[in-house]
């Protein structure tokens, strides 16, 4: 094995020279040259998936112009439905804030957690851990908007709490690792969330299908104007600037950053681990638990058995934003605005909307392997140790 | 077989690790590398093993230019490598060990072991290095196990052993038959490469001396026209004092009583074995011994990293048995652990939280759960300042700073507190002679102040230099105690060896045999300083 990652040896003789590129701008690029890539490879995609195109291609040696004339209209026009879909007027823009909102709350409770060194596969059973919660309160008691919805997202924050610090409690105390009690807990949720709502506790009067009551008007986000975008988008971009906060300027946050990055280093010091994961995990829950809220109280007002998705999508997240706030608001920005623009696509082009399922994963195998990234776009590696950290420590 | 390394250069990005180096090994001839680490030695040997490639230069065997384009190129040029860390598999047999890779076979394809164990107890046998072909890797002490890795580049047929800082984890006496070895492979004609940073050794054992510094070569001698103030100048690139000039202890009350106190390793496994010593205000208690016969779990448990099965530890008079680590520190305990990369620091953070990593959620760090940055920034230049921690800023990882530079931040964090009960473990391990001078001060000095000092080593030198008492443990007792007036490095050996004062019993001879699996220590922590290849 030839490895030419220098030893740590040589690091006395010279001292660094001078970074070239600042931490932001290497944190976007690769990212950035990512979504690039995915965008030219999904475009591959759909030249190959559509029929006509693959015939024009099969025929390529006695009309190549025909054939690439004919991917390009395709691709173009996709992407051009794409964007208008995304960003193109008001309402467009209003639907891609819409989708954002729960990726933006889910992506931070897995980017949370991770900064604690907890890998939170669990924010779809914390989602519904807070939907339980939330929407019981939403429907059950009868007070003034002002009161009964911050007592309903409270209530959401808090049900995803106490689902995700199981899985916090059992690791401190038993070492339990969180994939796997996290994971379970996925599926434990799901089975409560059917079981409930068979009960007449949650399940709308008259119906047999497993269908939860309606959320009463005075606890649901309001909208703005005639657009479907609602107060969610606002809770979730400042919950962003909370999770902020609260990991880089509290002690808090400096001790789950220190647990994060080296356990045995912060037992040293006299942290408490046991206590930061299950404080991890109670709060990365929370957060979750306030995705499922905001959907509930924002956009569907009842629920309806299975996973959202969102808790899956948010690990993608928390890793395509390099588990920095600011870095998984703007990844959700972007998932949202890719399902908010697949619609249009798929009306527009007739491309359908699974392309963008493909596109997404290839964003996050780019981003998954940096090597990869460089390799294309020959840019060189900085320190092993900043570059890699992220996806080398998610296997632990 | 005579190597010859010509103008080599290897660059990193952004590092010069080797720049236009010469070095000429001839046939049969000791040649040591000495450097400080950091200076380059190690990626020179890999240079020559075939792990890197050298950005300019040639290498020479027997006069002609190769290129190695991987270790397998090197050893088919009779280049062996005996690495710092084992490559052993602990769970195979000596000769499997050895033949692995390279294993003879009889008609289809079966392994032919008899051959391979005739040829290894030849090889053995004609070398002197005495070891049992059928025993377990796991079961054999560390001076054996390297006799294992120098028979497998021996039966690779090498002519030229590189021995990458060989005598790290061995024994005095492990230490002085490792000589012997090093003179019969050098009579059978065999070149050796000795890398080191002991002036001690490499005076002792080479042939010529080859010095590294910061990547280049400056100077290269014999022991017969050097001595080691003048090595160790060398190495250092100023003049250096290897002495720490220690007044006579004022020991005061006792301020750390520790009684009978037994631990459990990892794996259940009883590695302090009633262990009971106080230390006094004013003194400090040198812990020696070979690594991995429990100084390691007894520090563990005394600073609260560890559960303690029996036995109690009182501090300032209070029963502390079992306290969380931080109530120790509350109490006055600062500590430097064994291991400061993995223990120590986080490396991933910068400078300035690796200065508070105990005390950030104390004024003027925070207020509430607020921190307050000013505070930490000011903090640190402060610190940094005072402890000579060298770095651009104090916004630099810990990750990017040098061995030395990093213990400083540890002690810089630790010291800054009015401590009564200082304990460091292996606080010079593989840092750099200026830093070793640096930190034995400021670990005096903290005596001088009336601290309590626990400091565990498993190098002599830094035992016989520090300690004003000196226990050493083996197999998870103190099986002597010395005052610094009597202790010597030969009666310091023999207890190292588990041979008692009057040099009687070796403790382990009736036990191994009978227990062998589980009384055996376990393998030395890596030192995380060097060896970074894998």
């Amino acid at each position: 094995m030839k490895t030419e990652t220098p030893p740590a040896e040589p690091q006395e003789i010279e001292p660094p020279r001078p970074r070239s590129r600042s931490i932001a701008v290497e944190a976007l690029l690769i990212p950035l040259l990512a979504l690039f890539s995915a965008l030219v490879v999904g475009g591959i995609v759909m030249i190959f998936t559509d029929p006509e195109v693959a015939r024009a291609w099969a025929s390529v040696g006695r009309n190549p112009g025909n054939a690439i004339s004919m991917s390009w209209d395709l691709v173009s026009s996709a992407y051009g439905a794409l964007f208008e879909g995304a960003f193109g007027n008001p309402t467009a823009l209003s639907e891609t804030l819409l989708a954002s909102t729960p990726l933006i709350l889910a992506g931070l409770s897995v980017a949370l957690a991770f900064r604690a060194g907890l890998f939170n596969i669990g924010a779809e059973g914390q989602i519904i851990g807070g939907m339980l919660t939330s929407s019981w309160v939403a429907f059950t008691l009868d007070l003034p908007l002002v009161i009964h919805l911050p007592i309903a997202l409270i209530a959401g924050f808090l049900g995803g709490a106490f689902w995700g610090s199981i899985a916090g409690f059992l690791k401190a105390r038993t070492g339990a690792h969180e994939v796997i009690t996290t994971i379970m807990l996925n599926f434990i949720a799901l089975n409560l969330l059917t079981f409930f709502l068979k009960t007449p506790i949650y399940q709308r009067p008259g119906r047999t299908d497993p269908l939860s009551k309606e959320v009463a008007e005075s606890a649901r986000l309001p909208s703005f104007g005639d657009y479907r975008v609602n107060w969610g988008i606002v809770l979730a971009l400042l919950t962003a600037f909370v999770v902020w906060y609260l990991l880089f300027r509290t002690t808090i946050g400096f001790r789950f950053r220190a647990v994060g990055a080296n356990p045995k280093a912060a037992a040293y010091a006299g942290m408490s681990v046991a206590g930061t994961y299950i404080l991890a995990m109670a709060l990365a829950g929370g957060l979750s638990g306030l995705a499922g809220t905001a959907n509930l109280l924002g956009v569907v007002y009842s629920m309806s058995p299975g996973f959202l998705g969102y808790g899956f999508d948010a690990i993608a997240l928390a890793l395509l934003g390099r588990t920095h706030p600011l870095g998984v608001v703007l990844a959700a920005l972007l998932f949202g605005a890719l399902r908010a623009g697949a619609l249009q696509m798929q009306g527009t082009a007739g491309v359908g909307t699974d392309i963008i399922v493909v596109i997404q994963a290839l964003i996050i195998m780019f981003v998954a392997a940096p090597a990869l990234v460089r390799e294309i776009y020959r840019i060189r590696a900085r320190s092993a140790i900043e570059t890699d950290a992220i996806t080398k420590s998610w296997a632990s | 077989m005579k190597i010859e390394l010509k103008g080599i250069t290897k660059r990193f990005p952004g590092v010069i690790a080797n720049k236009d180096v010469d070095l000429i090994v001839n046939g049969g001839e000791v040649h040591a590398l000495l450097g400080e680490n950091g200076a380059g030695k190690s990626t020179l040997m890999n240079v020559l093993y075939g792990l890197y490639e050298p950005t300019e230069g040639e290498v020479l065997v027997n006069g002609e230019p190769v290129t190695f384009k991987s270790p397998g190129d090197a050893i088919d040029s009779a280049i062996g490598m005996v690495h710092q860390h084992f490559m052993l598999v602990p769970v195979f047999t000596v000769t499997e060990n050895v033949m692995l890779g390279v294993e003879p076979t009889q008609n289809f394809g079966l392994l032919d072991k008899r051959k391979a164990r005739a040829r290894l107890v030849e090889l053995s046998e004609r070398f002197g290095l005495k070891v049992d072909p059928d025993a377990m890797v796991e079961d054999l002490p560390v001076g054996v196990e390297q006799r294992v890795e120098i028979l497998k580049a021996l039966y690779r047929k090498a002519d030229c052993l590189i021995l990458d800082e060989p005598t790290a984890v061995l024994t005095p006496a492990e230490i002085d038959d490792l000589f012997e070895v090093i003179e019969t492979l050098k009579a059978a004609g065999v070149s050796i490469i000795f890398i080191s940073h002991k002036l001690k050794e490499v005076m002792a054992v080479a042939d010529r001396i080859t010095v590294l510094r910061r990547g280049e070569v400056v100077g290269s001698t014999t022991p017969n026209e050097t001595n080691e103030q003048q090595l160790a100048e060398m190495m250092v690139g100023r003049s250096v004092q290897l002495t720490v000039d220690v007044e006579q202890a004022q020991p005061g009350e006792k301020i750390l009583e520790v009684t009978d106190l037994e631990v459990l390793d990892d794996r259940m496994h009883r590695t302090v074995k009633g262990v009971s010593f106080e230390v006094r205000s004013g003194e400090i208690l040198a812990i020696a011994g070979v690594q991995g016969n429990g100084q390691t779990e007894l520090i563990e448990g005394i600073t609260g990293m560890r559960a303690v099965e029996t036995g109690t530890v009182t501090l300032d008079g209070k029963d502390v048995t079992g306290s969380s680590s931080k109530r120790l520190f509350e109490m006055g305990m600062a500590h430097v652990p064994e291991d400061r990369q993995e223990d120590g620091l986080v490396t991933s953070f910068p400078i300035k939280d690796n200065l508070i990593l105990n005390t950030y959620q104390n004024a003027p760090y925070s207020k509430g759960i607020v921190m307050n940055r000013d505070a930490i920034d000011a903090g640190a230049d402060k610190l940094v300042k005072e402890y000579d921690v060298r770095t651009p800023s104090i916004e630099v990882n810990a990750a990017a700073l040098s061995g030395g530079n990093q213990q400083k931040v540890i002690v810089a964090r630790e010291f800054s507190h009015s401590n009564n009960l200082l304990i460091a473990s292996q606080p010079t391990r593989g840092l750099d002679v200026g830093s070793i001078q640096y930190i034995h001060g400021q670990i005096v000095a903290k005596r001088n102040e009336g601290a309590a000092v626990i400091i565990v080593s498993s190098e002599l030198d830094e035992i016989l230099a520090l300690g004003d008492r000196i226990a050493v443990m083996y197999d998870g007792k103190i099986i002597g105690v010395l005052d610094r007036s009597e202790a010597t490095r030969e009666r310091c050996g023999m207890l190292m060896a588990g041979l008692s004062g009057e040099g009687v019993v070796r403790q382990s001879a009736t036990e191994t045999s009978a227990v062998a699996e589980d009384e055996r220590p376990p393998p030395p922590a890596s030192s995380a300083e060097e060896e970074t290849t894998s």
